[in-house]
């Protein structure tokens, strides 16, 4: 019974919890409120991100451009905003070209059949140059002020909680609603069991997954501007670092496999707790950035490993050149 | 003729639409692709770039092309394996570090260090090969996060040892050589890569390995079951990559002796672009060392291009990252569609103008007026047999036929109820002879000539001609081998039915009506065979005429039969004995009278002969409509028709109805009877000649009776 109970989200839960325990006990100041809110608040943008990234795996897809869609957009966004631009149409300019991202990665992956990760992988690499080309010259886009409720998305507080964490919790909430009782939520669910079962089924299994991206990309849109307002400013660099291994962490370790169709919003959560609390704690401890680094690679190396283990491959559904 | 009936005539004549089809069925046409990127690219950047064809530049782009070189035969390898590699960018780094900190600061001699080096890489590569090999985990992911971990190793290496590398110096000449020594021009590391390539092409097309990574790509499961480790040839394409990686790095390191934090950075998605450009495909078993060749000088000639024209480095990624996204979705829309473009102009009729059909109607008084006479034929192993194609009798009147199953199957005299299998060849043996010797021929579809003696060794003795000069399939392969005859001489002269077909698709070739036959001539002399008589439209029936110089020959689509010198004083000479026959003439043998039968395997319709007439028509019929509802030439009823030398038609013998022998491919007179061969059919016919010689047998009519 014990063990019928134990699966993968309460382990995650319960280690988050020990090691939430372990720090607040052996590191200095990682109680400490100051603290809690910077850990809650870079572990907000790193859930919601890690939303849009569940949306793709469990459409057995992945989207690895959602960090380059992120800061370009928010950066471009930032820079008309700058040029005198009011902010709902720079809004509106940010939301059409994360839509039009969204939509060539669909097409991609949904048409031409281009494999996920290639494609988005690819995607990424032409955002950004995009981004550095035409739409951000420069690496980093600071905002100039202006008081506007639009600021405070970053840095506000609704009755005492950082809206951060409060974005974070509606991106969540929307798309468990969205999973859970809408129709294209339940079909990413059979396209990602079995593309080819929801086809023959007669679910629209190619508009889905062009939809499927063009919701993550707008998730990534969101992220960038609680990224931009939070910090002032944005980095495009951010699309050359290896954070996208992290939002692929949090999924996979919250206990959504990579084989697709399984999992929810909840291994999201409790994923992001986890790595939150980490990476937290291993800032504290002082470890360098490149062993910060080595050490969270590793862990998504087991966690893909154990998740191989635990999900193998589906022979029957997999496809000949699935890489 | 009207006028447009002659236009089409000549422009199906000259226009050799058939081309294009077989050229798309090439297996180099997958390289044509990055062929043309290559020219387009060329023109573009040396009208763009002055300067761009210099020498200068051509040597910097040659030593990198080198190292490229060494790396992308690694990649080809996993990639044709079915996997792939990112690790390498990271890898490369981590071994330039090495190399640096192993050759350069502590001045170990290269025999030791380059393989020390190659081993780290290859470790790395291990670590790859074990997770996804045996593991059985996803490539992309998995090398995706080694890259990253091996980044973050070589991110603390350098912090650790960044300093010691950059001081440190190895002034052996062998190391300066790898740096800046060129042969003739060449650089050290292109010439290292071209070894390279050349050994990764040799393994890749002609050794076990290879051929077991391109199964294990083709079909994981396949090779599988066909007994290949395929866990271990998977781990060790990933080892090989690492090793090569690191043989890069260390040109790499002897050259810039620079250990920063960008080195490598990106080389990985530039040789994924390199692979996929030069089409070899995701998901692997399709491509080859050329192509990963010609994929890394395109990419490396347009990285190198855009950054002399000043492009930020912004938009040159942007550019490399959408050549890359262009490059996948042509490779996997093209193996995608590659059989239905294929399907769809493969297939390339002409124009065949058939002259008006003869009567058949029964009392008209016609030739081939249709009669009832094989209604109620004997039957012999009927229900037991499988497309007997071909029968005939050796001295002992034993009856030989073949069958679908690969057998040739030897009913006994005197009453044909008990059979064995003769042999086992293989394919589908169609017509046979016998000779002088009595060894039986046979013409084997799908394999070629075999001779089977008497005690049943089966010889080969022909399964390929000469290859034409302007020919785009391979015509030297035998691929329908259909009916023989044997002349006095030992020489044997046997029909092709078709050079673009294969057996199962042979009656498609009636819907092109293009000589795509021949008749070959094997030489016992020096057991060669060559072409004689090119472009027939199915030749099929082959007999010798018993003054042993001339021999008959019937093109089933052309419904015509014809006689051919082959010696004597009219050597050379063809003519058309029958032509317009009323249907599809099959094999043709002697009679006891000197005459000849003939059968004729299916009857011509009106319909199928205007189609004949209208290419365009039956183009747009295989271009639009599904292959089940194609028209084809009626082959559900036949008859057996009798003609002396001259070309009279004297006799017609028919099954109303098709009951017992609805297809008849071949005939044989012996000792009074006649027996009715049927490639679809299940059964044997016997038919009593009215008035034949009842001791007239083929054999003795060829060879003289043996004593």
């Amino acid at each position: 019974m014990v063990v019928d109970k134990l699966n993968q989200e309460r382990i995650v839960l319960l280690t988050a919890i020990v090691l939430f325990v372990f720090f607040s006990i052996t590191l200095n100041g990682f109680i400490d409120p100051g603290n809690l809110l910077s850990l809650v608040q870079n572990v907000s943008i790193l859930g919601i991100l890690g939303v849009g990234m569940a949306l793709a795996i469990i459409g057995r897809g992945i989207d690895l451009s959602i960090l380059s869609t992120m800061p370009v957009s928010a950066a471009w966004m930032l820079n008309l905003i700058n040029d005198g631009m009011p902010i709902w149409l720079a809004l509106a300019c940010a939301l059409a070209f994360v839509v039009l991202v969204g939509i060539v990665n669909g097409v991609l992956i949904a048409y031409v059949e281009v494999p996920a990760i290639f494609a988005t992988l690819a995607m990424g690499i032409v955002v950004y140059g995009i981004g550095k080309a035409w739409l951000v010259p420069i690496d980093s886009v600071y905002i100039r002020g202006g008081e506007s409720w639009f600021y405070a998305i970053g840095t506000g507080r609704i009755l005492g909680v950082p809206t951060p964490v409060i974005v974070f919790a509606g991106v969540a909430l929307l798309a468990w609603l969205f999973l859970r009782y809408l129709k294209p939520g339940r079909f990413i669910y059979g396209i990602g069991d079995n593309p080819l079962a929801a086809r023959i089924t007669g679910m629209p299994v190619r508009p889905m997954i062009v939809l499927q991206y063009i919701l993550i990309s707008i998730i990534a849109l969101v992220a960038g501007i609680v990224t931009a307002t939070a910090l002032s400013g944005i980095n495009t660099r951010v699309a050359l670092s290896t954070m996208v291994y992290d939002v692929i962490l949090v999924v996979v370790l919250g206990g959504i496999g990579l084989s697709g169709g399984k999992g929810g919003i909840r291994n999201v959560i409790v994923g992001t707790l986890l790595i939150g609390i980490l990476l937290n704690g291993m800032t504290i401890m002082n470890l360098s950035y490149t062993v910060q680094n080595i050490l969270k690679s590793v862990i998504l190396l087991a966690a893909i490993v154990v998740d191989t283990l635990l999900n193998p491959r589906d022979e029957q559904t997999a496809q000949h050149g699935d890489i | 003729m009207a006028a447009s009936d002659t236009w089409t005539r000549w422009r199906y004549r000259y226009v050799p639409d058939h081309i294009i089809g077989e050229v798309l069925a090439k297996n180099w046409i997958d390289t044509l692709i990055p062929v043309v990127f290559l020219a387009g690219v060329l023109t573009f950047f040396s009208i763009e770039l002055p300067g761009f064809l210099s020498g200068s530049n051509l040597t910097d782009i040659a030593q990198i092309y080198g190292e490229y070189l060494i790396i992308i035969v690694g990649i080809t390898f996993v990639m044709m394996a079915g996997g792939i590699d990112l690790t390498v960018g990271s890898t490369f780094a981590f071994c330039n570090l090495a190399a640096l900190l192993v050759i350069n600061t502590m001045e170990v001699n290269l025999a030791l260090g380059i393989p020390a080096v190659m081993l780290m890489g290859g470790a790395i590569g291990l670590v790859n090969g074990l997770l996804i090999g045996y593991l059985g985990m996803r490539a992309f992911l998995t090398t995706l996060v080694m890259l990253i971990i091996v980044r973050a190793l070589v991110d603390q290496g350098l912090l650790d040892y960044g300093q010691t590398v950059m001081s440190g110096f190895n002034p052996s000449a062998a190391w300066e050589f790898m740096a800046i020594g060129h042969v003739y021009g060449i650089p050290a590391s292109l010439i290292v890569g071209g070894v390279v390539a050349l050994v990764g092409h040799i393994v890749l097309t002609r050794m076990r390995f290879g051929w077991h990574v391109m199964a294990v790509g083709g079909s994981r499961r396949s090779a599988y079951n066909a007994g290949i480790h395929v866990k271990r040839t998977v781990c060790a394409t990933y080892v090989l990559s690492g090793m090569l990686t690191g043989l890069a790095a260390t040109f790499y390191a002897a050259r810039l002796s620079s250990a920063g934090t960008d080195v490598g950075k990106g080389l990985e998605v530039t040789m994924l672009t390199a692979a996929v450009l030069g089409g070899i495909s995701l998901g692997g078993g399709r491509g080859s060392i050329v192509k990963a060749m010609l994929g890394a000088i395109i990419v490396l000639l347009v990285q190198n291009s855009l950054i002399r024209m000043g492009l930020s480095s912004g938009a040159s990624s942007l550019v490399l990252g959408a050549i890359l996204l262009l490059a996948v979705a042509i490779d996997v829309r093209w193996v995608k569609n590659r059989h239905k473009v294929l399907a769809r102009t493969y297939v390339s009729p002409t124009y065949f103008k058939l002259p008006p059909l003869p009567d058949t109607a029964e009392g008209s008084g016609s030739d081939y007026a249709l009669n009832d006479r094989l209604r109620g034929v004997e039957a012999i192993g009927l229900g037991e047999l499988d497309g007997p194609e071909d029968v005939i009798f050796d001295d002992e009147d034993d009856l030989y036929c073949g069958g679908r199953h690969g057998d040739i199957i030897r009913f006994s005299a005197p009453d044909y109820a008990r059979w064995e299998v003769f042999v086992h060849i293989g394919g589908h043996p169609l017509g046979m002879a016998f000779d002088r010797e009595g060894n039986l021929y046979s013409c084997v579809g799908g394999m070629g000539l075999f001779r089977i003696a008497p005690d049943r060794t089966v010889t080969k003795l022909s399964d390929e001609t000469n290859r034409s000069l302007l020919s785009v399939v391979d015509d030297s392969r035998l691929r329908l081998a259909d009916d023989l005859d044997i002349a006095p001489d030992g020489r044997v002269f046997f029909s092709e039915a078709t050079i673009r077909y294969e057996m199962y698709d042979w009656m498609v070739d009636a819907l092109e009506a293009r000589g795509n036959g021949r008749i070959i001539c094997w030489d016992p002399k020096d057991n060669s065979s060559r072409t004689v008589l090119p472009s027939l439209q199915l030749p099929n029936g082959i007999c010798v005429e018993p003054n042993g110089q001339s021999l008959l020959f019937a093109e089933t689509w052309g419904c015509r039969i014809t006689r051919w010198w082959f010696d004597g004083p009219n050597k050379g000479r063809k003519e058309v004995i029958i032509d317009n026959l009323p249907g599809y003439p099959d094999n043709i043998n002697r009679a006891s009278d000197g005459n000849f039968w003939c059968a004729l395997c299916g009857m011509r319709s009106p319909v199928f002969d205007l189609a004949l007439t209208m290419p365009s028509f039956r183009r747009r019929m295989v271009q639009k409509v599904a292959r089940d509802e194609w028209l084809y030439p009626n082959m559900n009823t036949g008859c057996v028709i009798k003609f002396d030398a001259d070309g009279n038609i004297l006799d017609v013998l028919w099954d109303l109805g098709g009951e017992a022998h609805p297809m008849i491919t071949s005939i044989r007179e012996h000792k009074g009877w006649l027996y009715l061969g049927g490639i679809y059919n299940n059964r044997i016919g016997r038919y009593r000649i009215p008035d034949a010689d009842p001791q007239w047998t083929s054999n003795a009519d060829y060879w003289g009776k043996r004593s």
